[in-house]
């Protein structure tokens, strides 16, 4: 942080077809981080991103000539190292679970204050994984009644119990400092917790996952 | 028991099937009026409203790779065939019926009715297969070409054996070789017309269904959005108002886009949720819910439902200015629990006046009464979360502990 303060803000493009949203987040995280380019659409987004490589790409789920998933998949493909974080105001559990799945850090809702989606940008910028409370309550939907479901994987397919008390203290709402203090832990094992549930949702093939993520509506 | 005429006669005119037959064969016997009527009905009655062809044609509109159009014309083509060739039969038979009778001219006319009735049965069941749109569908497909080729070959015969019997073996070949080239004739002019019509009628259907969904979408847009949205620009000055407008129509946009078939409202799930938009509705603010698990609701659990109401409704007085109210509620084999989180002031637990009825009577005696219990917990400045536990073995809900005393809210501090 006493490096030149420009450097050390993420370098990050917006993603998102409706430009007044555009323009929202640029006056509200613009001083918090360096946003260096925007895109409307699938293939606008693609193109920005190989050309500018920022930290972070701030997705919205749903866009003209795709979605959300389409961009994450095409750029990895392309070997492009950036990080996504979703953002979007669809509820649905296909699109929240499809877009991780594709390789997304995290999720959060569009209703996010400013100060919020900075510190979430930051996060991921720094290889964290952000949940929003209800994302976490899709997983613990997802990977509940364990004892019915064939479990494939154990080590994929399972929770471990410290990872669902984590989980339930954000689905209720609790930020990453105060989950660290109701559990007697430090921040940084919260993010390693949330970090392994993420790569578990990314890999596991439990049935409720597949479903969620193939099951996708057209809305 | 051939096309359902008698039973759906029948069924129309609220006397038996049984009746309705014996008539029709009556008649049959006694001059062949039977017969004609019975054709009649067949012909012109319309098919019972559960064979009604408009959910298929849904079906054909939503998925139209499932069937190749080549398909589609030769269904629709096989009973058109088949009424032309009953339309000559039936000419034929009136021009003979005034020359001849007797048993001799009855043989063949007896040919010529079988391979009509081959031909009608074809012309029902092709369309009942198409209606129905049954994985065997290609296989009927086929059987009803045989059919056809069968029906039109008794009718064939039938039609030159009275040409036969009237002016000789050889003018009578000649007489059917010459009908077949008229057929054929009028085939190839009215064909393509033909085609043309019924794709042109399956387009138009098509067509329909999809402007009926979409006045259906139009005016579910302009009964709910575009009120609100007029009342949001006459609302214009007051903020809190207009966040008000604008969530209730978040809430009922979003239940009709991602739960078409509405909620279960005897479901915990669409329960609590129902509430929360309840509580936003009456009290204002924003209650995010986060529900894990669903199940119907029991008595326990609908004072579980009463109780986190009662939570929100504190907490979106408290949290006015704190930004929105967290609820999670997770369903478990041993518990149900329900969370109500705010950011607002907060208070001192240990300072909840007795008489405060909202808190001591409506939540954590609620609970206390179904065997479950409740924790506030608070912190100056952090907001408070509520937090009720149902235990969900039915020994502890048949025995209460009423006898708790009130004090058993714990406060502990951070």
């Amino acid at each position: 942080m006493t490096d030149d303060l420009a450097r050390s803000l993420p370098r990050v493009v917006l993603v998102d077809d409706h430009r007044m949203f555009r323009s929202g987040v640029r006056t509200e995280i613009g001083d918090l981080v360096d946003i260096v380019g925007e895109a409307a659409d699938v293939d606008e987004a693609v193109a920005v991103i190989t050309a500018t490589r920022p930290d972070v790409v701030l997705l919205d789920v749903h866009l003209p000539g795709g979605n959300g998933r389409d961009v994450v998949l095409r750029c990895v493909a392309a070997g492009i190292e950036s990080r996504f974080l979703a953002l979007s105001v669809s509820d649905a559990a296909e699109d929240v679970i499809g877009v991780i799945r594709a390789g997304a850090r995290g999720y959060v809702t569009k209703s996010i204050t400013g100060p919020e989606l900075a510190s979430a940008v930051t996060r991921v910028a720094e290889g964290d994984a952000v949940f929003s409370p209800r994302l976490a309550g899709f997983v613990l939907d997802a990977f509940a009644g364990s004892a019915d479901a064939p479990v494939v994987d154990e080590e994929l397919d399972r929770l471990s119990q410290r990872e669902r008390e984590v989980l339930r203290l954000i689905a209720r709402g609790y930020a990453y400092k105060e989950v660290a203090r109701e559990l007697f832990i430090s921040v940084k094992t919260v993010e390693s917790h949330v970090s392994a549930v993420l790569r578990k949702l990314q890999l596991s093939n439990r049935h409720e996952l597949t479903v969620w993520a193939t099951d996708r509506r057209l809305v | 028991m051939v096309a359902g005429v008698a039973s759906g006669l029948a069924e129309h005119l609220g006397t038996s099937t049984r009746l309705i037959r014996i008539g029709f064969v009556l008649l049959a016997v006694t001059g062949g009026a039977g017969f004609a009527l019975y054709g009649a009905l067949w012909l012109l009655a319309p098919l019972r409203p559960d064979l009604d062809p408009r959910p298929a044609s849904a079906g054909q509109a939503a998925a139209p790779g499932v069937r190749s159009p080549d398909d589609d014309r030769s269904a629709r083509l096989g009973p058109l065939l088949a009424l032309g060739a009953v339309g000559i039969g039936v000419l034929l038979l009136l021009s003979e019926a005034g020359v001849r009778s007797g048993p001799a001219g009855a043989a063949p006319l007896l040919v010529v009715g079988l391979g009509v009735a081959v031909l009608w049965r074809v012309g029902d069941d092709a369309q009942r297969a198409r209606w129905r749109r049954t994985a065997a569908e290609s296989a009927t497909g086929t059987r009803a070409w045989v059919r056809i080729v069968i029906g039109l070959v008794f009718v064939l015969v039938g039609c030159g054996a009275i040409l036969a019997a009237r002016v000789g073996v050889k003018a009578a070949v000649d007489g059917v070789a010459g009908g077949l080239a008229v057929l054929a004739g009028v085939a190839v002019v009215a064909g393509p017309w033909l085609i043309r019509t019924t794709r042109e009628l399956t387009d138009e259907r098509r067509e329909r269904i999809r402007s009926q969904e979409r006045a259906e979408i139009a005016a579910h847009v302009h009964d709910s959005v575009l009120q609100t949205l007029t009342l949001i620009q006459r609302n214009a000055d007051d903020p809190r108002a207009v966040v008000q407008l604008a969530r209730v129509e978040e809430r009922a946009l979003r239940s009709w886009l991602y739960r078409p078939d509405g909620a279960d409202p005897t479901r915990f799930r669409a329960g609590l949720e129902a509430i929360a938009a309840d509580v936003e509705e009456l009290h204002g603010g924003t209650i995010d819910v986060v529900v894990v698990g669903d199940e119907p609701v029991d008595d326990a659990m609908a004072a579980l439902l009463q109780a986190a109401r009662e939570a929100m409704v504190n907490a979106v007085k408290y949290a006015a200015a704190g930004g929105p109210v967290s609820v999670y509620a997770e369903l478990e084999p041993t518990q149900a629990s329900v969370f109500v989180r705010d950011r607002g002031q907060g208070f001192e637990v240990d300072a909840i006046p007795a008489d405060r009825l909202g808190v001591r009577q409506s939540i954590i005696g609620r609970m206390e009464r179904h065997g479950g219990r409740a924790e506030v917990r608070s912190e100056p400045g952090e907001g408070v979360e509520v937090r009720l536990i149902l235990p969900r073995s039915p020994a502890v809900e048949s025995a209460p502990p009423d006898a708790a005393p009130a004090g058993s809210v714990t406060g502990e501090r951070l």
